[in-house]
């Protein structure tokens, strides 16, 4: 290979448990670093995302903030690859799209018992929530999905591979997992 | 309306008028939400311990129909008829303004328990729009002038009996008449003619006479006796499909209005070329107040001698025909659905095979046809068959009731010999700028101008008889959305792709509405419509798709126009989705929003 | 001798009143499906066992066997809608699989699996279904009602019970329990009932043994749904055939 792949990875309204799991392929990073090298990425520490061949993206659509590093991936990545439940399905953070956002505002700032004294925060330094929390193919373009709560090191290390050999990825059955 | 002291006392009334027969739930359930307007808990539990059926079970039927509430739904109930052609006659601005005079949001009850306002599909009054239906009753011809007399109306709880009784009018608005309409047929002449056949070369008669179902499906309906003469059975049954929920099509109601002894005289012929003892019409809801006239002329018929024992003379004839109300469910207009509905449940297309005609209602021979089929049937035998052969075409003989709404200045009924073109009908009814005709309803075909010699008939544009026209000032696009709600609507949700995938399409057609469709959601168009035609259960699934795919070949531009893009990129409303925590924390700083140049 | 139609291209033969897909898994191939059992009576209503026979495609669980028929079922087009149809299921539903105790155990997730399904694709419906944890044994999650009845007919066929029933319309079709409060512990469900070993995926759940045994060792993990459905069904010879897929999630 005469160039290396330039990979970017995030987290938005997820864990960071995908990108522990990213680090669990263990060894093998050292041969993926043979073949790719990371801009933006919580292991580089750069802050925003260059020209990359493949973005690969953790955890759901939850506030504008999300929509802007979302936006910010897909304009400078050739492949997106959403990772993980909350990035494919909206996942736990999603599991409050049943309710109205109002009610859960209402509930956790004014009604219970907490630190906000009262009043929902609206300070401009915060994003503002979306009513609902959104997977990542409801907002832009998703070419790939690593499905699994957090996906095993070894599907990773399979998806990353096939991708970068040219293959269409396939898991098959012990790496797909939705759990 | 909560007092339910005398509750058993109406239930027991109930449960002996039908004899305690399980099969009559259905009956049951609409005559007990006729009493209070709504079927209590109470009521449930109590059916279900007298006929020994499981009360989830009730619950599931009650819950099928859309005019069965199982909560209080308000004293008056109003239901705006949401066809496209109620639309295009400005009912949607009718029912705003209505919501207005009466404080209330669609779908809701008002505060006081008086009234409820919502949409309802087709009531079947499209030469006569804007419909409604008022606790089941039928008014047409809505204007802002009569709404506004409704309103105060119901604000002053006038009972429904006491409304002008020019509210309830309806026309026939018959424009032009054939071998049908023409009738001069005398109560009996038919069956008179029939006995001298006997049940055999009744069958023949039909068959020869080349007659085919007129419910859109165009099944040969002497092969069909004959299939149910042959079947073996014990007590074989005639079923008349009179469940015409078709968005468009009225015509049924017409001959149920004008020619029912013609009906009745083609079911009972039926009932002698098979060899049935029992007779259900099955009768929309809509057209509930159609009833008690249908039953006085049973009840004329009976006096008669042309329903009952040794009919006209002939020992060992025995036939009678029972009306059942259906209660809002299109899907029950499916053969196989209306059985399982005739027999007291949930309206849900049967597996085939086995065929109604050898296991039908109750599991029984079972031979049912649409109400056109069987006037059409009658007439065959009544004429000869050679001379019946001659009207129509070659693969559809006889004549076709059409139905035609929408842009032009004759709406109405119009019988033509199968063959007519759609331009020779749009000349006939006035229809001068005329950019497409949906024939057949939602499910049937969107014929666009280029197409219009195409001819009516089995070899060509096969029709249950609705004839919509839209002129050049309509948007196609909303047609197709109307119809993709409709579908949404009715589907009776047992199999995953009609139910997930109608509901898909609609959210999709609505999202294209809204501005924020691009080319990603044509596409999941396209791979839904190729889901809902070759996996669907029935015939509602894989018709659902028709009005879509019929629009975007003829109207793409009427699609791409609304789009944001046409790139592949998915797109949505994101700075609505913020709309509600600004609300909540009161903040309109530019991070409070999603810039357009960020999309 | 008995007859034979080609699933295929491989020869199957069948007894006077099996379906195709009840011919097929007896002979030993595997048509996906979700609503099918093979101890009750197939209605057809997943769709998953969609099969080609010339040009049209039919639900092969309800589709009468007969003899000569030429039928396609492991195609890449069908095997793409059957793709769709687990996505749409997804999208209908709450499928929450790292928080949901069937997980493994799941015939949905175990046929996405199969079906190397990456994504629901479609926008999610995220519909409002609350639980119903008032019996003290039970708990029903409705979040991952599929709608494939068979517990409604396992508890009216075989418990004699109906304690479930579907009620509503279209995308509001839901399951109901036979109880005027309609709360399962006013009803006579017990957890020795077929009823609850029937469900493909996690609606009908005994309480305090969901992890018994851990994520990662469960049927589906083991071995892929397409091997244990073969294993599952009656096989010429067995009496009764016992059937895995009816075990819950002890």
């Amino acid at each position: 290979m005469s160039k290396k792949l330039r990979i970017a990875t995030t987290s938005l309204a997820g864990c960071f448990g995908c990108h522990m799991s990213i680090l669990d392929i263990d060894e093998r990073l050292l041969a993926l670093l043979e073949l790719v090298e990371f801009d933006r990425s919580p292991i580089t520490d750069i802050k925003h995302c260059g020209p990359c061949d493949i973005g690969i993206i953790e955890g759901g659509i939850c506030n504008a903030d999300n929509v802007h590093v979302l936006y910010e991936f897909r304009k400078s990545c050739k492949i997106l690859i959403a990772i993980g439940s909350c990035a494919i399905t909206g996942g736990l953070p999603a599991q409050r799209n049943h309710l109205d956002l109002e009610s859960c505002l209402t509930e956790v700032y004014l009604t219970e018992p907490g630190l906000a004294h009262g009043h929902i925060p609206n300070d401009p330094e915060l994003p503002l929530p979306l009513d609902k929390v959104h997977p990542l193919h409801e907002v832009v373009k998703i070419d790939y999905f690593i499905p699994g709560c957090p996906p095993s090191g070894d599907a990773i290390w399979k998806f990353l591979t096939d991708l970068i050999a040219g293959k269409t990825p396939e898991l098959g059955h012990g790496l797909i997992k939705y759990d | 309306m909560t007092t339910t002291d005398d509750l058993p006392v109406f239930l027991d009334a109930l449960l002996a008028r039908h004899g305690n027969n399980p099969a009559e739930l259905l009956q049951m359930l609409c005559e007990t939400q006729h009493r209070r307007g709504w079927i209590a808990p109470q009521a449930l539990t109590y059916l279900a311990q007298r006929l020994d059926i499981p009360r989830a079970r009730i619950e599931g039927v009650a819950s099928f129909y859309s005019f069965l509430h199982l909560q209080p739904h308000g004293e008056y109930r109003v239901l705006f008829s949401d066809n496209i052609t109620d639309r295009m006659l400005g009912s949607q601005v009718l029912m705003e303004k209505m919501c207005q005079q009466l404080w209330l949001q669609p779908g809701k009850v008002s505060e006081d328990g008086l009234v409820s306002i919502n949409t309802t599909s087709c009531t079947g009054m499209c030469d006569q729009g804007p419909a409604m239906l008022v606790n089941g009753r039928a008014i047409t011809r809505l204007t802002h002038q009569r709404v506004q007399e409704i309103g105060s109306l119901i604000r002053n709880r006038t009972p429904l009996e006491d409304w002008p009784a020019d509210f309830f009018h309806v026309d026939d608005n018959i424009r032009r008449s054939g071998l049908i309409l023409d009738n001069t047929v005398a109560p009996g002449d038919v069956l008179r003619a029939a006995l001298a056949l006997g049940g055999k070369d009744v069958v023949e008669a039909v068959k020869d006479s080349g007659l085919r179902g007129r419910g859109g499906a165009g099944f040969p309906t002497g092969l069909k006796w004959e299939a149910c003469r042959n079947a073996q059975g014990t007590a074989k049954h005639v079923v008349c499909n009179a469940d015409e929920g078709e968005p468009g099509t009225f015509k049924d109601r017409v001959l149920l209005t004008r020619h029912a002894d013609l009906v009745f005289e083609g079911m009972t012929l039926c009932a002698l070329a098979v060899g049935a003892q029992r007779g259900f019409l099955y009768l929309r809801g809509e057209y509930r107040y159609l009833l008690e006239p249908l039953q006085a002329i049973l009840q004329r018929r009976r006096d008669n001698n042309m329903l009952g024992k040794n009919i006209l003379g002939q020992t060992g004839f025995d036939f009678d025909i029972a009306i059942h109300m259906g209660a809002g469910a299109y899907i029950c207009g499916e053969e196989s659905a209306l059985i399982e509905s005739l027999e007291g449940k949930r309206g849900v297309p049967r597996n085939r095979p086995p065929f109604p005609v050898t296991h039908g209602y109750l599991q029984q021979p079972t031979a049912l046809d649409n109400v056109e089929t069987f006037c059409s049937a009658a007439l065959a035998v009544q004429m000869g068959a050679e001379k019946f052969r001659a009207i129509g075409t070659p693969k559809s003989t006889g004549s076709k009731l059409i139905s035609v709404s929408g842009d032009c200045p004759r709406p109405g009924i119009y019988e033509y010999p199968f063959g007519v073109s759609v331009r020779e009908i749009l000349q006939d009814c006035g229809a001068i700028d005329a950019c497409a005709v949906q024939v057949s309803g939602p499910s049937g075909i969107c014929v666009a101008q280029s197409e219009f010699d195409r001819k009516l008939g089995f070899e060509d544009l096969p029709t249950a008889g609705a004839f919509m026209v839209f002129d050049d000032s309509r948007d196609l696009f909303e047609v197709a959305r109307n119809f993709v709600h409709f579908f949404a609507h009715e589907s009776c949700g047992f199999c995953t792709p009609c139910r997930v995938g109608t509901s898909m399409l609609k959210q999709t057609m609505d999202k294209i509405a809204a501005g924020h469709g691009t080319r990603h959601d044509l596409n999941e168009i396209e791979n839904l419509d190729k889901v809902l035609q070759t996996s669907s259960h029935c015939g509602l699934g894989r018709t659902s798709c028709n009005p879509v795919l019929h629009t975007l070949k003829h109207f793409r531009p009427a699609y791409e126009n609304r789009l944001k893009s046409l790139d592949f990129e998915p797109a949505f409303d994101l700075d609505g989705a913020l709309a509600r925590a600004r609300q909540m924390t009161g903040r309109d700083d530019v991070g409070a929003h999603l810039k357009p140049e960020d999309v | 001798m008995s007859d034979t139609f080609q699933l295929d291209g491989a020869s199957v033969p069948f007894e006077p009143g099996q379906t195709v897909m009840q011919a097929a898994l007896a002979a030993g191939h595997y048509i996906p499906h979700l609503c099918y059992h093979p101890e009750f009576k197939p209605h057809g209503s997943c769709k998953l066992c969609t099969v080609k026979i010339g040009g049209r495609t039919a639900a092969s669980c309800t589709m009468p066997a007969e003899a000569g028929l030429n039928i396609e079922s492991d195609i890449e087009e069908l095997n793409a809608l059957r793709r769709t149809l687990v996505q749409m299921l997804f999208a209908e539903g709450n499928h929450f699989c790292p928080s949901c105790e069937k997980s493994g155990n799941c015939m949905l997730q175990a046929l996405g699996y199969d079906l190397e399904v990456h994504t629901a694709g479609f926008r999610h419906m995220y519909p409002d279904r609350p639980l119903d944890a008032s019996h003290p044994d039970i708990l029903l999650d409705f979040n991952r009602c599929i709608l494939c009845e068979l517990c409604v007919r396992a508890s009216g066929e075989v418990d004699g019970k109906n304690v479930f029933a579907l009620s509503g319309r279209g995308i509001t079709k839901h399951l109901v329990v036979n109880a005027e409060s309609g709360l399962l512990k006013d009803t006579n469900i017990a957890l020795a009932d077929k009823a609850m070993h029937v469900c493909p995926v996690g609606v009908i759940l005994p309480k305090r043994v969901g992890f018994s045994v851990p994520i990662g060792k469960r049927k589906y993990d083991q071995r892929p749904i397409s091997a244990q459905a073969l294993d599952d069904a009656p096989r010429q010879g067995d009496a009764g055939g016992s059937c895995a897929s009816c075990e819950g999630t002890s």
